[in-house]
């Protein structure tokens, strides 16, 4: 990561960075319950000024594994916050992890209005539950689903069909 | 309690519920608005999607990198290959592959004839959906046109499929070439006709000037990208802001708006148009100095050898068996690249365990962040100026639920 | 290839050998005099029943823009008396169900189509409203014909718009042959209670 980047975000978030890399886009990690006092700080520190909400979703790490610099703590859900400074065409990726049974974090609906669907989205995907958002339901899939169909063990295809399945290849 | 015109209204009984959608004319693709209404009046509108949900995310988890392509056409289906470079591009910043330049020329005017393409539709169903079918029936013609350039390059017309990692599966036939030759000559005619007929016309811009307006600002707030955002005044273009493919030499504008009203859109998608027209011409002229047999980067890791060397070479036997088992490692990286898509800035985010097929591939489609904003858009308006701001605004179903 | 309208085509169009004149509009069989035609009635509502077809495009996605390639003027499908889309269920004729239909929609479609009055046609465009298409998943209905009774398959990922054109002019060849009482026939009845559709 850029140095002056790295020490601005220091010096705005400090103690709140658990750990940083920067493949492709600049990435730090931050606890679930500071982040939206890290994504607040971002977006009203006039230096960073991460005022554009580019993208909100969940991750799923059945194993608790993935993502660089954290060994596996049996968190199991994440999050990724994609923010981007429209002036100087900076991203930064801000991701957090949840305990597993509770994926719960602040909603970022109060500072990006964007995120009211992407939030709505990553419920309905993956069961992380935003407080504060006003209209906390499902969006894309049926309202009456009990169960979240983007983690790694809910089955992908449709499992009412018989006719696909084939004693050699499976489906 | 709302107010209207300074009344304050004693009771909710008053209002009108009306269900536009999910099939309705005025709705392309299916998305459902429960609209609150006064009288003619929208007071207030509740959106319901995913009645086209295809779990594009889910299917990617299992598909190795070149069949997720045709999940890609699939998104923004009216302008196919634009997505489907995107996708190749995320691929290729994943795998660290450079590109000869003649390979990001082609792509450059795959690209912008895929953008006219798409903003063709919208136009001129902007057109319909005030009344106005001739726009329709004339450009639809030239759309017609720049099918048969696809289908001569692959074969498809509509889910092209395009290219493969690195480049493309074949050069461009010298037939492609006539077509875009003749493309470049005789469009430009026919499209100042059909924008002569809504652009100036004092119908059209009593319908849409000033119509589902949205200020620069908040337009930000709801993540707005693409036309819909230059229409409302920023200035914002993937293709300057972070340049790809070669965009960085071309020269070209990028229209802005003044208020964000449906007018403001359906003039910036229109010189839009005029400004992918210049880009191809430009990409055209460059080509002539790169060597015409160059259509694809050396990765034989990725892309299928052909059959004739499959059966004579070991090597390329090897190569194809590699591709097809999946034996290729791939790096574990976590990659974003976002492409101006028709709509806006289409990302992919891809997570890449080292796996045949990616861990997490996040799709970041436009217009699902802006068509939160439609109830803001529309509040205070009448009923036909929520039909005219819904088409304005150029909502894709594929792209709105995925 | 075929003609372009604006340049000249790149193949030379050869006429088929042996190729007989089409007509697309053929009278049924009948007795012709001075000033007069007649047919049974069966051939003379079937007639007119498939020259003033009103379809409801219910089109959902990529075979939806194909569908208005097909009624644009290229393809036109105004030729076949079929440019007056009707909106409405109840005013409707053909059902056309163009793309890929989520479980989410389903029971809208059902809705749909159990609006429409006799006599009433569905035309699946696609591969996805036939089969649930290359979406093998868990939100996407496989093939509309789980729930509505199909009359013609039309498949393609999207079809071309001719490919379309052959599927209309088999709902007419349908409509147009079809007995007066095959609506309230016992194997149609069973069709519908099949579908719990009464």
């Amino acid at each position: 990561m850029d140095e002056a980047l790295l020490a601005d975000l220091r010096r705005v978030l400090g103690e709140r960075i658990l750990f940083h890399e920067a493949d492709d886009v600049p990435t730090i990690g931050v606890e679930a319950s500071a982040l939206f006092d890290a994504v607040t700080a971002l977006y009203r520190d006039e230096a960073l000024a991460y005022r554009y909400l580019t993208d909100l979703f969940g991750m799923h790490y059945p194993a608790g594994a993935g993502e660089a610099g954290r060994e596996a703590r049996g968190e199991d859900l994440g999050l990724q916050v994609l923010l981007y400074n429209m002036e100087k065409g900076r991203r930064l990726r801000v991701t957090c992890r949840f305990p597993v049974g509770s994926p719960e974090v602040a909603s970022l609906t109060p500072l990006f209005p964007a995120a009211n669907w992407l939030e709505r989205e990553t419920y309905d995907f993956f069961g992380i539950r935003f407080k504060g958002h006003p209209n906390l339901k499902r969006i894309l899939n049926i309202e009456s689903m009990t169960v979240f169909p983007m983690r790694k063990d809910f089955p992908l295809e449709d499992q009412s069909r018989e006719d696909k399945d084939d004693p050699m290849f499976g489906r | 309690m709302e107010t209207i015109k300074g009344n304050a209204v004693k009771d909710e009984s008053r209002y009108l519920t009306l269900n536009l959608g999910p099939t309705h004319p005025a709705t392309h693709g299916i998305f459902q608005n429960v609209l609150k209404m006064d009288g003619e009046i929208v007071v207030d509108a509740e959106q319901t999607v995913g009645y086209i949900h295809r779990a594009f995310e889910k299917i990617a988890e299992r598909r190795p990198l070149y069949q997720i392509t045709t999940l890609t056409d699939r998104l923004n289906y009216c302008s196919s290959p634009l997505n489907n470079m995107g996708w190749h591009m995320t691929v290729e910043k994943l795998l660290g592959i450079e590109l000869p330049r003649r390979v990001e020329l082609l792509r450059v005017i795959i690209m912008e004839l895929a953008r006219i393409s798409d903003h063709l539709i919208c136009t001129s169903i902007i057109g319909v959906d005030s009344g106005a079918l001739t726009g329709f029936m004339y450009i639809f013609q030239w759309r017609e046109f720049i099918y048969e350039i696809y289908e001569s390059i692959c074969g498809a017309r509509l889910t092209t499929n395009m290219g493969r990692v690195g480049g493309f599966e074949r050069n461009f036939p010298p037939e492609a070439w006539e077509k875009i030759d003749h493309f470049l000559a005789r469009y430009l005619k026919d499209f100042e006709e059909f924008d002569s007929l809504l652009s100036r016309n004092r119908i059209f811009m009593d319908r849409t000037l000033g119509v589902g307006k949205i200020s620069g600002e908040r337009a930000l707030a709801y993540g707005f990208t693409g036309p819909n955002l230059r229409a409302a005044g920023v200035d914002y273009d993937v293709r300057v802001a972070h340049p790809y493919s070669g965009y960085g030499e071309f020269k070209f504008d990028i229209p802005v708006g003044v208020e964000g009203s449906a007018y403001d859109r359906f003039m910036v998608r229109q010189e839009e148009i005029r400004q992918s027209h210049a880009i191809i011409r430009q990409a055209v002229e460059k080509l002539r100095d790169e060597d015409p047999a160059v259509f694809r980067a050396e990765v034989p890791d990725w892309v299928l050898p052909p059959k004739e060397a499959v059966y004579s070479e070991m090597e390329a036997l090897i190569y194809h068996f590699k591709n097809v088992m999946g034996e290729v490692e791939m790096p574990v990286r976590e990659v974003y690249h976002s492409i101006e898509a028709g709509n806006g800035e289409l990302g992919f985010y891809l997570f890449s365990d080292g796996g045949r097929t990616p861990y997490r591939l996040r799709l970041r489609r436009p217009c699902f962040i802006y068509y939160q904003a439609f109830p803001e858009m529309i509040r205070g308006s009448l009923l036909s100026d929520a039909v005219v701001t819904l088409s304005s605004m150029n909502i894709i179903a594929g792209e709105l639920d995925a | 290839m075929g003609v372009n309208p604006m340049g000249k085509p790149s193949v030379p169009i050869q006429p088929l050998s042996g190729a007989k004149t089409l007509s697309p509009v053929e009278p049924p069989p009948g007795l012709e005099g001075q000033g007069f035609f007649a047919t049974t009635l069966d051939a003379a509502v079937g007639l007119a029943r498939k020259g003033s077809m009103w379809p409801l495009p219910y089109a959902t996605s990529c075979c939806g823009i194909e569908f208005m390639s097909t009624a644009a003027s290229h393809y036109d499908i105004g030729r076949f008396g079929m440019e007056r889309f009707s909106y409405s269920p109840r005013q409707a004729d053909l059902l056309m169900v163009m793309g890929t239909i989520a479980k989410k929609l389903g029971p809208i479609l059902r809705t749909v189509y159990e609006q429409m009055a006799e006599p009433r046609w569905v035309l699946s465009v696609g591969a996805c409203a036939s089969s649930g298409g290359i979406f093998d998943t868990y939100s996407v209905l496989q093939g509309i014909d789980r729930i509505i009774p199909v009359d013609v398959y039309v498949p393609g990922c999207p079809p071309r718009p001719e490919q379309i054109l052959d599927g209309i002019l088999r709902v007419h060849y349908l409509a147009s042959h079809e007995s007066l009482r095959r609506r309230d026939s016992e194997e149609y009845k069973a069709l519908l209670a099949h579908y719990g559709i009464e």
